[in-house]
C-alpha cells in the first residue's frame, strides 16, 4: 500500500528558470534541528499537562482516509487539533519534506516514513529520538524485525511502525492445476515450475520481475540472508553486495531465469503490466502484505481464482521472508510540540481501534503482534482468493521474518542506482551478476563522493 | 525619468524571478555540499566535473541528435500546412487549420500518456494490427527506438503551433505582391518558393529557435515514457532529466545548479548560431 510509487506520479515541467528556482529552495537555509528534542526522559506529568495544552499539529501522510484514526485521536485529546495534509505519494512526499526542512519552516510535526527511507532523514539529523518519550515500551509488541526498521542498528527510535510488507507470493490457482503445478516450496522448485508452465503456455508466464525493483530485489536479499548495507549513525556505511553470498547467489538465480526467456521483463505499476495480471499473462506475483489488497483492486475480472502462499525457500527447513516496503510514522526534529507529536504518532498506529482501523478499512497490514493475531483481523476470509484467510497467511510469514537487515542511509540513490545497473540488466536480458558489481561499484563510488568512509 | 517609471513593473520582475534565481544558482555551482562533511566552496570543479560527465555529455549529444533530426521535419510539416492553408484552395479551411492545432492544446502530459498507450506492445493499436496481420509487434518502446517515438510525439504536439505562427505572418504579406507576380506568369509553386517563404523569413527564425531551446529542454515526454520503458530511458536522457535527478535524488543540488548553467550556454551558443547563419545567409542574398 505504501510501498514507493513515485514512479507511476507525474512530474511537472522542469524549465531552466524552474530547476534555479527549485535548486534555490533545495538548498537554502541551513539545519533546523534547533528546536524541538528532549534527552532526559519526558514524565508523565510532562505528558498530560502537554496534551491539554491547545496545540495545532501537522501531519503529512498519503494513507486514505486517516482522518479516522485522527479522529479518535482528537476525541481522546479534545486540546489537539490536528491538520493532515497529503503532499504527494513517495518521491514527490520526500522531496518536499526536504524542501521545507532545508527552507526552516513549512515542516509538518509528524511525517509518514517508509522503512527504507528512516535512514536517510536520520543521516541528516531530522527526525526526533523518541526514546525520551515512552515510545521504547512499545518494543515487545512488534516483531524484532520491524522494530529493527524503526531503531536502526539498535541506536534511537525513529518512528512507530505503521504498515509493514512481509513477502509472499500471490498465484491463480487455476492456471497452476492446469498446468499440472503444485505451489513450489523452494527456489529449485520455483525455477523447474518457471520452465513448466512456459512449456505448456508459449505465450504467458509464471512470474514478472520489474527492471525499476530495488525495494522487491532487497526483499529478496533479505530473505536469503543478505544483509548487503549497514550505517553506524556517523559516517561508516557498509557496501556489500559483491562480497554478500546471499546476494549474490539470489542475483544469479534470477540471472539464470532471464537468461532462459521464460519469465517476464515488464516494468510494473504500468498499463501493460496491469493487464498482464488481468488476463493470466502472469500466473505470480512476489509481492509484499499490502499486495493482495492492491491486486483485487487490479485484476478485477480474477476475483476467486488467486491463492497466497509464502515465498518460495533456500532452506524449507527454516522457513524465511523478507520485506518489501511499509511505513512509520515519524517526528520532525524541528517540531515545536515534540510531546504531542510523539503521542500522535504513537496513538494513530497503537490505539486498540485506530490500530485495527488501519487494518481492516484502511488495509494497511499490521505491523503489530497485537493486531496480527487479533481475530478480527487474522480470522478474515477473503472472497477474492476463494475465502483463503489471506491475512492469517502472512500474519504467519510476517513471524518468519529475520531481523538485522539495514538500509543505506541514501536509499533514493541505492534505487536509482539499482534502475541503471541492474534494472538496465534486467530489461536487457543482459548479465544480471556484472550488473551486481556496477550496482556495488556506483553505490561506492557515491558514498565516497558524499564524504562516507565505505567498507565492504 | 518617465521612462525609468514604465520599465519599472517589468524590471522589478525580471530582477526578481530571472535575475536573483540565476545569480543564486550560479553562485550554488561554486559549491559543494556533502552527507558528511557539509559545504565548502569548490570554485569552477562542478563545471569541470560536467564538462567529463558522461551522462551530461551524453544527454546533451542526445538532444543535438533529436534537434537535428526532429527539428527540421516539424517545421517543414508546418510550413507546408501553412502553405496549403495560406493557398486557399483547401475546403473546410478552418475546420482543418483546427484539427492540425489542436494536439497543441492538448497538456505534453496527457499527450505522452496517450502515446504510451498507442506504443504498447501488448495490447496497443500497432501492435493489434501488426498481429492480425502475423507479423512481429514493433517495439516503440526499445532503446534504439524510443528517441524517434519520442521525436514523433513532439512533432504532433506542436506541428500545429508553429504553423499558426507560420500561417499568422504568410496572411500578413500584401497581395498586391501575387498579382505582380501573377502578371509575371509565376504559378503556385513559384510564388511560394519566391516569395512567400523569404517574407515570412523572419517567422521561420522565431519557431527554429523555440524549437532548438525546446528541444534541449526536454523533460515531459522522456520522464513520463520511463515509467513503460526504464530500461531504454534512462534517469539521464536529457540534461533536465539528469539535473532533476542530481538535485532530489542525489541530493546534490550544486552540481545540478552547475548543469543547469551549462545547458544555459549549450542553448545560447546553438540558438545565436542558428540567428548568425540566418543573418548571414540575408546579407549574402
Amino acid at each position: 500500500m505504501s510501498r514507493d510509487i513515485s514512479r507511476r506520479s507525474i512530474l511537472a515541467a522542469f524549465p531552466l528558470a524552474a530547476l534555479s528556482v527549485s535548486a534555490l529552495t533545495a538548498c537554502g537555509g541551513g539545519t533546523s534541528s534547533a528546536s524541538g528534542g528532549a534527552s532526559s526522559p519526558v514524565s508523565q506529568a510532562d505528558i498530560d499537562a502537554a496534551m491539554k495544552k491547545d496545540t495545532k499539529l501537522t501531519f503529512w501522510t498519503w494513507v486514505p482516509d486517516i482522518q479516522k484514526e485522527v479522529d479518535l485521536f482528537q476525541a481522546k485529546y479534545p486540546a489537539m487539533k490536528v491538520e493532515v495534509v497529503n503532499v504527494g505519494q513517495g518521491g514527490a512526499h520526500y522531496q518536499k519534506l526536504r524542501a521545507a526542512i532545508q527552507a526552516g519552516k513549512g515542516a509538518p510535526d509528524v511525517v509518514q516514513m517508509e522503512f527504507d527511507k528512516l535512514p536517510s532523514f536520520t543521516l541528516t539529523d531530522n527526525l526526533l529520538d523518541l526514546t525520551a518519550y515512552g515510545i521504547g515500551d512499545l518494543k515487545s509488541d512488534y516483531p524484532a524485525w520491524v522494530w529493527d526498521g524503526v531503531s536502526p542498528g539498535g541506536k534511537g527510535i525513529y518512528g512507530v511502525p505503521q504498515d509493514t510488507g512481509p513477502m509472499g507470493m500471490l498465484y491463480r490457482e487455476d492456471l497452476f492445476t492446469a498446468a499440472g503445478l503444485t505451489v513450489p516450496k523452494t527456489w529449485d522448485d520455483f525455477a523447474a515450475a518457471v520452465s513448466t508452465y512456459r512449456g505448456k503456455n508459449p505465450s504467458s508466464m509464471l512470474v514478472n520481475w520489474a527492471p525499476s525493483s530495488e525495494a522487491n530485489m532487497l526483499g529478496l536479499f533479505w530473505q536469503a540472508g543478505g544483509r548487503p548495507f549497514s550505517y553506524d549513525g556517523t559516517k561508516n556505511v557498509k557496501i556489500n553486495l559483491t562480497g554478500d553470498a546471499a546476494c549474490k547467489k539470489v542475483t544469479s538465480f534470477w540471472n539464470d531465469l532471464f537468461r532462459s526467456g521464460n519469465i517476464g521483463n515488464e516494468p510494473d505499476f504500468a498499463d501493460a503490466w496491469y493487464q498482464g495480471l488481468n488476463s493470466g499473462k502472469y500466473a505470480s506475483w512476489l509481492t509484499g502484505a499490502w499486495g493482495p489488497v492492491f491486486l483485487q483492486g487490479t485484476a478485477k475480472s480474477t476475483a476467486g481464482k488467486w491463492r497466497a502462499a509464502p515465498l518460495p525457500q533456500w532452506d524449507p527447513s527454516k522457513p524465511a521472508s523478507g520485506n518489501y516496503g511499509g511505513s512509520t510514522d515519524a517526528v520532525l526534529k524541528s517540531s515545536e510540540n515534540p510531546i504531542a507529536a510523539a503521542m500522535l504518532a504513537r496513538f494513530v498506529n497503537t490505539d486498540d481501534k485506530a490500530a485495527l482501523t488501519l487494518a481492516n478499512e484502511q488495509f494497511l497490514f499490521p505491523p503489530s503482534t497485537k493486531t496480527l493475531k487479533n481475530p478480527a483481523f487474522a480470522d478474515a476470509p477473503s472472497s477474492f482468493y476463494g475465502g483463503q484467510k489471506v491475512n492469517q497467511q502472512f500474519t504467519d510469514i510476517s513471524s518468519t521474518v529475520q531481523e538485522g537487515f539495514q538500509f543505506l542511509p541514501f536509499n533514493d540513490y541505492a534505487a536509482s542506482s539499482y534502475d541503471k545497473t541492474m534494472g538496465k540488466a534486467i530489461g536487457d536480458r543482459g548479465d544480471l551478476n556484472a550488473a551486481l558489481s556496477a550496482w556495488q561499484d556506483d553505490l561506492v563510488q557515491y558514498a565516497k563522493g558524499q564524504g562516507f568512509t565505505v567498507a565492504s | 525619468m518617465a521612462a525609468y517609471a514604465l520599465s519599472m513593473p517589468f524590471m522589478i520582475a525580471f530582477t526578481l524571478m530571472i535575475a536573483v534565481p540565476l545569480a543564486y544558482a550560479g553562485y550554488l555551482s561554486l559549491f559543494k555540499k556533502q552527507l558528511i562533511g557539509g559545504v565548502s566552496f569548490v570554485g569552477m570543479d562542478n563545471y569541470a566535473r560536467a564538462l567529463t560527465d558522461a551522462s551530461f555529455l551524453g544527454g546533451v549529444g542526445r538532444m543535438a541528435l533529436f534537434l537535428v533530426i526532429q527539428v527540421p521535419v516539424m517545421l517543414g510539416l508546418s510550413l507546408l500546412f501553412a502553405l496549403i492553408l495560406d493557398s486557399g484552395m483547401l475546403r473546410l479551411q478552418k475546420f482543418i487549420r483546427l484539427g492540425v492545432f489542436l494536439p497543441y492544446a492538448i497538456p505534453s502530459v496527457i499527450a505522452t500518456l496517450m502515446w504510451g498507450y498507442l506504443y504498447g506492445k501488448d495490447f496497443g493499436p500497432f501492435a493489434q494490427l501488426a498481429k492480425s496481420l502475423g507479423l512481429p509487434a514493433p517495439d516503440f518502446l526499445a532503446g534504439g527506438n524510443v528517441l524517434f517515438s519520442i521525436m514523433n510525439i513532439v512533432t504532433w504536439g506542436f506541428v500545429g503551433y508553429n504553423m499558426i505562427v507560420m500561417y499568422a505572418a504568410l496572411r500578413s504579406i500584401p497581395a498586391e505582391l501575387y498579382e505582380a507576380a501573377r502578371v509575371d506568369g509565376a504559378g503556385e509553386w513559384r510564388v511560394a518558393w519566391s516569395i512567400k517563404i523569404p517574407a515570412i523569413k523572419g517567422a521561420l527564425l522565431l519557431t527554429t529557435i523555440f524549437s532548438v531551446i525546446g528541444s534541449f529542454q526536454l523533460f515531459n515526454e522522456p520522464n513520463l515514457l520511463r515509467v513503460i520503458a526504464p530500461a531504454a530511458i534512462g534517469q539521464d536522457y536529457t540534461p533536465n532529466m539528469y539535473a532533476f535527478q542530481l538535485s532530489f535524488v542525489n541530493q546534490d543540488a550544486n552540481y545540478a545548479a552547475a548543469i543547469a548553467f551549462l545547458l544555459g550556454i549549450v542553448i545560447m551558443a546553438v540558438s545565436y548560431g542558428v540567428q548568425l547563419t540566418a543573418n548571414r545567409k540575408e546579407k549574402a542574398s
